[in-house]
Parts: C-alpha cells; sequence; structure tokens
C-alpha cells in the first residue's frame, strides 16, 4: 500500500486557546477511503482543513507537525496553495452551490485554472458529472441555475466540481448530513466507484456511516488519535476501551 | 400611523406638480435664462446638475467601492480599521454646509482649483462617500460566507474569489447605494454654493476648471435673489430637480427588486 499522505505530530490550536489537535500522526492510503470519525469537537474537520490549507481562512495559533503529501511539506509556508488546493478537493457538509448554472459551477475551478477551451470543458462537465452519478439526472438542463436542483443533487454536484479539477485526493466533511438516506445512498455508491480512482478521507455524520464506508478508520476523541486501524479491524476488534465504548454507542 | 407620514410626501409631490407643470416646456429645458432669469428656460442648470453628478460618481464611486471591499474582506480587526469605521459613520453626519466649506479651504483655494465643476465634484464626493461605502460593506458582507470557502477551496485567489462572486452578487446592492448617494449629491446646494456653483452664466461651462450653474443652487437664487421672480419658473424648476432625483430613486428600487427576486441564495 502506497501512503499517499503521511501526517507527523500535528498539534493545532485556534487564536481563542482551543486546542483542535494533539501530537496527531497518520499515514492515509492510495486510492481507499479513509473515514476520520468521532463526537464532535474531536478536530477531524480542522485536520481535513489542513491537508487543502483552508485553514489559512481561520485564525490559527500555533501549529507543529509536518503533512506530507506524495512526500513534500504542505504546511511549509512555501507551498503553492492554489496547486495544492487543485490537486486536494473538497466537499462540505451543506451543499453550497455558487449562485450559477449547474455548468458554470462545474467549470469554475477550470477557468480559474486558465482552461478555456470550450471542448475541454464540455469534456469536464460531462466526466464529472458521470462520476459523481449526477449525469443522467441534469444532463439536459447544464444551464439552469444550479439552486434549483435537491439538497442531494447539490451535493452530488458539488462532488463533481471538486472533481472537475482532476484532484487526487479528496476530502468529504459530513458530505450526506442533510440528506435523506436515499440520497445518501448514492454519495456513498459514488465513493466505492471513486476510490478505484483517488484518495479519499471522509468525515462520516455517523458512525453506522463510518462502518459501511471504512477501508480504513480513525477515531478522534477531543484532538487525539485514539486508535487507527483498518477499517474491518476496527469496527468489530477495537484495541482500544474508548474506541469501543464509541462505536457500541455507550458515549458519543 | 404608517399611512400618515406617506401623506406629506404625496401631498409635496402633487402641489410641485400641479404647480409647475404649466411651467415646463421644450423651450423651458433647453433655453438659457432671461431678462434677469424672469423668463426663458434652465438649460444651464440641468446640464450642470448632470455634469457635477457625474464628476461626483468619478471620484467617489470607484473609491467608495475599493474602501468598501478593503473594510469588508481584507481589513481585520485593529484598532487603525476601528478608527475607519467611526470616521465613516460620523462623515455621514456631518453638515453638509461644512462639506462646503471644507471644498472651500481644500480644493479652492489650497489645492487652486478654483470655484470650479471639478472642486464641487470633489466636495460632494466627500459628502457622498459615506453612503456608498457603508451600503457597498453592507452588502459585500451580505453574500454568505460558504461561497468564499468553496471559491477559495476551488483553486481560486482571495481577489478571484471577490471579483468573481462576491462583487457579482453584491453588486445590486452596491449600485443601490451609489444611485441613493448620487442622488442626494445632484439634490444639495450647500456643498457647491462656495465650491463650483454660479449665479449665473451666459453659456455652459466648457472644462472642469469652469464654474457652472445647477438646478438646486438656482432654485434659491430665484426663489430669494431675484425680485419680481415668476413663481411658475420656480416651481417648474422645483419640478425638474424632483424629476431628476426621484428618477434616480426609481431605478435604484428597480435594481433592488429586480435582483431580489433572481437571487440564488
Amino acid at each position: 500500500m502506497v501512503d499517499k499522505i503521511v501526517i507527523e505530530n500535528l498539534s493545532l490550536q485556534y487564536s481563542d486557546g482551543t486546542e483542535s489537535l494533539r501530537d496527531v500522526s497518520l499515514n492515509v492510503h492510495e486510492k481507499a477511503v479513509t473515514v476520520l470519525f468521532g463526537p464532535a469537537g474531536g478536530g477531524k474537520s480542522t485536520l481535513l482543513r489542513c491537508l487543502n490549507r483552508l485553514n489559512d481562512l481561520t485564525e490559527v495559533r500555533a501549529s507543529a507537525g509536518r503533512i506530507l503529501i506524495d512526500g513534500e511539506n504542505v504546511l511549509d509556508p512555501k507551498t503553492d496553495v492554489i496547486a495544492l488546493r487543485r490537486k486536494v478537493g473538497m466537499v462540505f457538509a451543506r451543499p453550497v452551490v455558487l449562485p450559477m448554472s449547474i455548468r458554470e459551477n462545474l467549470t469554475y475551478g477550470l477557468e480559474l485554472a486558465g482552461e478555456t477551451r470550450r471542448s475541454k470543458l464540455d469534456e469536464a462537465v460531462e466526466r464529472s458529472l458521470k462520476l459523481a452519478a449526477l449525469w443522467d439526472e441534469v444532463k439536459d438542463r447544464l444551464d439552469d441555475p444550479a439552486i434549483a436542483l435537491s439538497g442531494g443533487q447539490q451535493q452530488r454536484l458539488c462532488l463533481a466540481r471538486s472533481l472537475a479539477l482532476q484532484p487526487e485526493i479528496i476530502l468529504l466533511d459530513e458530505p450526506t448530513s442533510g440528506l435523506d438516506p436515499i440520497s445518501t445512498g448514492k454519495v456513498e455508491a459514488a465513493l466505492v466507484e471513486l476510490k478505484k480512482e483517488f484518495t479519499i478521507i471522509l468525515v462520516p455524520h455517523s458512525v453506522q456511516q463510518a462502518g459501511r464506508t471504512a477501508d480504513y478508520a480513525a477515531f478522534f476523541l477531543q484532538g487525539d488519535l485514539v486508535e487507527y486501524n483498518e477499517g474491518k479491524a476496527l469496527f468489530t476488534t477495537p484495541k482500544e476501551k474508548r474506541t469501543e465504548d464509541y462505536i457500541t454507542g455507550r458515549f458519543g | 400611523m404608517a399611512v400618515a407620514t406617506v401623506i406629506p410626501i404625496v401631498a409635496t409631490v402633487i402641489y410641485i406638480f400641479a404647480q409647475g407643470f404649466p411651467a415646463v416646456s421644450l423651450e423651458f429645458l433647453s433655453d438659457f435664462p432671461h431678462d434677469g432669469m424672469r423668463a426663458g428656460g434652465i438649460l444651464p442648470a440641468i446640464i450642470g446638475t448632470l455634469y457635477l453628478t457625474i464628476g461626483t460618481a468619478i471620484f467617489s464611486v470607484p473609491l467608495g467601492i475599493a474602501a468598501a471591499i478593503y473594510l469588508s474582506e481584507y481589513a481585520v480587526d485593529t484598532p487603525l480599521t476601528r478608527t475607519i469605521r467611526i470616521a465613516i459613520i460620523n462623515l455621514a453626519g456631518i453638515p453638509s454646509v461644512v462639506y462646503g466649506l471644507f471644498g472651500l479651504g481644500l480644493f479652492v483655494l489650497f489645492l487652486k482649483f478654483g470655484t470650479s465643476i471639478l472642486a464641487a465634484s470633489l466636495t460632494l464626493s466627500i459628502m457622498t462617500l459615506p453612503v456608498i461605502i457603508s451600503t457597498a460593506e453592507e452588502s459585500l458582507r451580505a453574500v454568505p460566507q460558504a461561497f468564499r470557502t468553496v471559491s477559495i477551496s476551488l483553486g481560486a485567489t482571495r481577489w478571484q474569489t471577490i471579483r468573481r462572486i462576491v462583487l457579482k452578487e453584491a453588486l445590486p446592492g452596491i449600485l443601490t447605494g451609489v444611485i441613493l448617494g448620487l442622488e442626494r449629491a445632484a439634490g444639495e446646494t450647500a456643498p457647491i454654493l462656495f465650491t463650483g456653483a454660479a449665479f449665473f452664466l451666459p453659456r455652459l461651462p466648457g472644462s472642469p476648471f469652469d464654474a457652472t450653474m445647477a438646478l438646486p443652487y438656482h432654485l434659491f437664487v430665484i426663489s430669494t435673489q431675484v425680485p419680481e421672480m415668476p413663481i411658475q419658473i420656480q416651481y417648474g424648476t422645483a419640478l425638474v430637480l424632483l424629476v431628476f432625483v426621484l428618477t434616480m430613486n426609481l431605478i435604484a428600487t428597480v435594481i433592488r427588486s429586480r435582483a431580489r427576486a433572481g437571487r440564488q441564495w
């Protein structure tokens, strides 16, 4: 197994003093779904936002450690964050479609990256919508406002939008938290296909979803990485008492 | 009670229309004043107010929007930015005649622009800036933060995000503020009194360094400074100024309601 991302001794504090991550080390394997789960406030989202440097937008007081993606430390101030964000796509908890058409949502990132050829853009629209299992539902109304889509469709559009940039890694922060079970099923089914091509890190919205989707699973509790293992092993025979208590529902 | 507030507005408009309408004709709008302004038209005042409004827009719109973008998108909360905000709020409360004196001191005398369209436009710009800055900043802040986060996560720079998403979404609100600010500038007398307005000019201004006639000042002049002034000309002038300002108001309202209907958030 190739390690796509190597996180070494990562610690992080917000400027208001809350500690978000404490000495976390984690290797993320290529072309698999790695699930980060645990109760709220465990640092999962913060970790995701370190990987594409979206934390630059918030006030972070102190950070230590390294995050190597393909061997390069992305926390280095000299990192080209624009290139990083094209390589590491992200889908957020609430589907946020940009106030433009379905097609423009998908081509937005590519146009910023300098792609002007209509054929390339059309190709990216079709490819990414197919990957996100949305093509059949929207192919006849690509120029409609994206806001007209249902919540589940909007979230798959957000997924397609990050896929359009042909990233290598996809971060999903509770992508199905606002969706009904059928839409959730569609997103999860899409993930199974996507992991053949992409490295996926998912913060699930429930332990059940963690169990369903995880090739690898990491349990976070109040900024500590408690346990990290293959998904099957972690959910059937957890080594740590705290992990077991959480997945059996004794707290949370 | 709410209806009661409408009565004076409607009454004023109806009264001005009724009194002024007979005076307004093509000749009134396209001719110079004659006989010591007791006859003829008000063309130079109309053109002058147009020039002053455009001149004010040239200075205050880019500067105001730039300041609003800085305050909304870039400024962090420091004593300096807090001071800037307080200054803007207080600037909005200064009486317009004080702007006029300030303009006289700075633009007319110190910078030697003379009594001119340039000096008057700059003075009106300073008066208009707080309105433009605060409405533009409000419109920018109303654009959901999530759009910015998503745009950045798709590899946009902060400026690309502002240009392609934030400004586009805030534009109707910004335009509304711009029009309301310029409308106030168009109707003001005091700031141009010492800086650019002329009692009477036999020809139209030829350069930004010429003084100009203007509707509100002309109305003041013919109402108070000219004996035996026919009353219809006064009301006719008031009507033209009112239509000018109300038209700008109407445009602002249309922009606002159309934007609200088409808004996707």
